[in-house]
């Protein structure tokens, strides 16, 4: 690549030094670009640099760098993994932007992912949504053989539409009021449409809804920023399902769990 | 050092039934009493973790990431093996043993390997009793694909994301324990060393890397699971954060390290395009079902794709292997593509491509199957080259992809540090010299649903262990080494970063160590490495603290263990003077290129000890024994 191609870019980045201090924007230039570089890989160049003059480099999450981890997440110019649709912060590459362009990064900010440092903020409220019930209870080894129970195709891909979810957060950090609703109603719908899933249907969605307003997410008001912003293009439909499932489990009366003896 | 792999007698196919009744067991009541460590939450990891809590064993869990569910396992793409011949097609275990063993080049235990295709079948029924959403025809039954290795088609898949369902399904189940209180999981936990008492793994030594703390946790049994270390290359298909580091400690406290050149080179990865570049990203090789590899038959021609006819274009693979053509094993495909490509042939920018084309397959199929098939791989590609690979074809390059190398274990995959077991890729047990394409996601679940829940009661019940908390001084002792360990990388306050050294170490060994090796080549990488890991010590710049967050530290930390292990991976590349798998010594081939094995000298695991800083490692060799399967030349023509 001739050197005619590079671009001259700003980043105004949050800088904070631990979970407890206070935070601000410091503006760097990076110059020489590439359009071909990621996002990150910018970051990583300015990094060096960074490094090369004795100053602290800028602590990011990343890990997989081909968007399926969910690790990597930023505010980029105020939109949740940056402009492009369907699309992580990681897989973002320079040739969006333009030469001369000022881009603010920022972390995800939301009530329930404190900052950690810089722009790397803690979910692990996430992790507790789905240990509350998002899961189906199948100990191994007791699984019948997998062609038992024949799942019809539609229901398969639909299921499959949900579990695509990657627990980046960016729902959350999209919604006005830091809802965790899209990520809680997608682990709800994939499992809730298998015939497998079942069994726990309504309890499922009924703790775990619980869980997510115990976490200090926001409520859903249906504003619909989370759709927007999902990388993997969840449908705002799973949240419907959602709401049904919860009502439908609230309205129930609570079924006691049989107490386990020994036999 | 004997080393003994402690395979059970009897005819192969019933050696892990008898085995499984010979395990001594421990008693329900008594299993809440121990306390086992997890290392790592892939789909080893996880799935190991959530089913010995299931059995009701105390387990503490580590990941370096912010949360388990996103260890590396997430990233595979293609599929999963399993020998159900639900096609029809003539699939059996035994068809699945004897592929994987000759995919491996005759370089893995006979026995292991056999277990491996026996439990296939019951990981599927797991998976799907779980909720994993497999492609699943109209009928409603589970689909299959075929995958380079092999001639029937037994990959279960869920669209290009296998692996990340897969190991939502193992994370979940974590999750389901951690809720139950069997499992405490600890993220953002950084292993840094193991701890011995009385000669047994007795716990691990992990830093917070938020707080910066150094800590030390106390257990019965220690299990790593913590993936592979490709890494080595710094390019590769891996995530970045993977490393070596837990398992070189590991090493460095007395477990041997196996076979640690076998690394496997995965042929269709995008090519690199600048020298930023952070990682190779792969594209799945279940493309290779319906893609056509070509590149021009004259060198030099620069002409794009579409201009150049039918009659100039060598679809070398289909030439040269007419049976297995385009799904010809991963390494072959490798070598062939680094061959046309050093003729001359190659194409895109560097001359370092070969082209991945779809046109026959959209022509035969239409665009809408091939986008069912393939959508998100084909989105990836393009956002990451800006070509649309439905009209024109895919550029790839081979790129570092898996280690099947790893720390020796024995048949309940222990390793030779009494108490210390390793499963899934950070172990060497199963793949020979070359890993089958979607295998590797089926050992990580055999071994952590189905083989250490089992082998490590076996330990436990037998191992008569005192009990021992992390006031012991051994912990201190350990504490106090890690301690120094990071002063001294923050102490060397020089001038490079540790990222500038391991690219360059990570270019030396893809050079010297990498698709073909000399021993020219290797006997100057290992006069290079030592000069390069002294300069390291002496003139890293690790800016920040230890007391907080730094992952400048952290990744200093992972490339010092790295400086170690790309030694000791030459030393081995050097010794095993044959061509095997994804091992080619340049000076080990036929007359037409192909790997020349050599059973009469090499039919063994080489199996490598520390012996103490700068000193060469010894060697113990571990033969290989061959009962079952005659030992031939692969063949895939
Ligand atoms: C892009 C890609 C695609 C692939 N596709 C396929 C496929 O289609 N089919 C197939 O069979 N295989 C595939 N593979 C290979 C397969 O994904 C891996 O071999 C497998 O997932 C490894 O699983 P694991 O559980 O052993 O380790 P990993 O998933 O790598 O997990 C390692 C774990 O260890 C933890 N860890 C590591 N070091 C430490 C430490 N020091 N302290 C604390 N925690 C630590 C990590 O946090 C992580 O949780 C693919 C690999 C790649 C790179
Ligand atoms: S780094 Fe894994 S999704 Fe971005």
């Amino acid at each position: 690549m001739s050197h005619d191609d590079t671009m001259q870019i700003t980043v105004r980045v949050w800088r904070q030094p631990g979970p407890a201090a206070g935070g601000a924007l410091v503006s760097y230039d990076v110059p020489g670009v590439s359009p071909e570089m990621s996002f990150l890989e910018m970051l990583d160049v300015l990094n060096e640099r960074l490094t090369e003059r004795g100053e602290l480099p800028i602590a990011f999450d990343h890990d997989c760098r081909e968007g399926i981890c969910g690790m990597c997440g930023l505010m980029i110019n105020g939109v949740a993994h940056g402009p492009e649709k369907a699309t992580t912060t990681c897989q973002l590459h320079m040739r969006s932007f333009r030469n001369g362009d000022v881009i603010t990064v920022e972390p995800w900010r939301a009530t329930a992912f404190p900052v950690l440092a810089d722009l790397v903020v803690d979910r692990r409220a996430l992790d507790r949504i789905i240990a509350s019930g998002g899961f189906i209870s199948a100990p191994t080894g007791g699984a019948p053989d997998g062609n038992a129970i024949p799942v019809p195709k539609p229901a398969a891909d639909q299921a499959m539409d949900a579990a695509a979810c990657i627990g980046c957060g960016a729902c959350v950090a999209a919604c006005p009021n830091g809802s965790a609703s899209l990520f809680t109603a997608a682990k709800i719908s994939h499992l809730g449409l298998l015939p497998q899933g079942q069994a726990e249907r309504f309890r499922r969605a009924l703790s775990m809804v619980q869980q997510m307003d115990l976490e200090h997410f926001g409520s859903c008001t249906l504003y619909g920023e989370c759709q927007e912003a999902c990388p993997k293009e969840i449908s705002i439909d799973t949240i419907t399902r959602m709401n049904g499932d919860f009502l439908r489990a609230a309205a129930q009366p609570p079924v006691r769990e049989a107490a386990t003896g020994s036999i | 050092m004997e080393l003994n792999a402690k395979v059970p007698a009897g005819p192969l196919a019933d050696k892990w039934e008898r085995h499984q009744f010979d395990l001594k067991l421990v008693n329900p009541a008594n299993k809440r009493k121990f306390t086992v460590i997890v290392v790592g939450s892939g789909l080893a990891g996880a799935s190991a973790a959530a089913s010995m809590s299931e059995l009701g064993y105390n387990v503490k869990c580590f990941c370096f990431q912010d949360s388990p569910r996103r260890a590396h396992s997430i990233a595979a793409q293609g599929g999963i093996n399993a020998a159900k011949n639900y096609q029809n097609d003539g699939d059996s275990v035994w068809r699945l043993f004897y592929d994987t063993i000759k995919g491996g080049d005759f370089r893995a235990r006979e026995a292991n390997v056999y277990r491996l295709a026996e439990i296939s079948v019951r990981i599927i029924d797991q998976c799907v009793a779980q909720g994993v959403p497999f492609a699943r025809e109209y009928g409603g039954f589970l689909a299959n694909r075929s995958f380079g290795g092999a001639q029937v088609s037994r990959t279960f898949y869920a669209r290009g994301q296998t692996g990340q369902q897969l190991l939502l399904g193992a994370y979940q189940a974590l999750e389901k324990e951690v809720q139950r209180g069997g499992v405490v999981m600890n993220s953002r936990s950084e292993m840094l060393d193991i701890v011995t008492v009385d000669g047994r793994a007795r716990g691990i030594v992990v830093r917070d890397l938020v707080t910066g703390q150094v800590e030390s946790h106390a257990a019965d049994a220690v299990v790593l699971a913590t993936g592979g270390y490709g890494n080595v290359f710094y390019l590769s298909t891996n995530a970045r954060g993977c490393n070596v580091t837990a398992s070189w400690r590991a090493h460095r406290r007395g477990a041997l390290f196996a076979n640690p050149c076998f690394t496997q080179i995965h042929p269709t990865c995008i090519p690199v395009s600048g020298d930023y570049q952070s990682k190779l990203t792969l594209m799945s090789e279940s493309l290779r079902n319906d893609g056509r590899v070509w590149v021009p038959v004259k060198a030099g021609d620069r002409r794009p794709p579409g201009d150049i006819p039918e009659a100039e274009r060598d679809y070398y693979l289909e030439r040269k292997y007419p049976s297995f053509g385009n799904l010809a094993p991963r390494d072959i495909a490798s070598r062939a593509a680094k061959e046309v490509c050093d003729e001359g042939r190659g194409v895109g920018p560097g001359g370092r491509g070969v082209y991945l084309d779809f046109a026959a397959s959209i022509q035969r199929l239409g665009e809408a199957k091939i986008a069912e098939r393939y959508g998100n791989l084909f989105d990836m590609y393009r956002r990451i080259t800006d070509e649309n690979p439905y009209q024109v074809p895919m550029r790839i390059y081979p790129a570092v992809h898996y280690t099947m190398g790893g720390l020796w274990v024995d048949y309940n995959l222990m390793s030779t540090l009494p108490g210390l077991h390793v499963i899934g890729e950070a172990n060497f047990s199963d793949h020979g010299a070359n890993r089958l394409g979607a295998s590797a996601l089926m050992q990580g679940l055999a071994d952590g649903y189905f083989v250490i829940p089992l082998t490590i009661g076996d330990y436990l019940a037998t191992a008569k262990l005192p009990p021992v908390g992390t006031d012991h001084p051994e912990f201190r002792r350990v504490e106090a080494e890690v301690s120094g360990r990071i002063a001294r990388l923050l102490g060397a306050k020089g001038r490079r970063s540790a990222d500038s050294f391991h690219r360059e170490l990570g270019k030396l060994m893809w050079e010297k160590c990498g698709m073909a090796r000399s021993a020219a080549g290797l006997t100057e990488a290992l006069a290079r490495i030592p000069a390069l890991r002294e300069e390291f010590w002496s003139d890293v710049h690790v800016p920040g603290s230890g007391t907080a967050l730094n992952q400048s530290l952290e990744h200093a930390g992972r490339v010092a263990d790295f400086m170690e292990l790309g030694e000791l991976m030459c030393r081995d590349a050097l010794e095993r003077e044959e061509s095997c798998g994804g091992h080619f010594r340049v000076e080990h081939q036929t007359e037409d290129g192909e790997a020349r094995r050599d059973d009469t000298r090499f039919c063994y695991a080489a199996a490598w000890e520390w012996a103490g800083e700068g000193a060469p490692q010894g060697l113990t060799r571990e033969p290989l024994q061959f009962d079952n399967v005659t030992l031939s030349a692969r063949s895939y023509k």
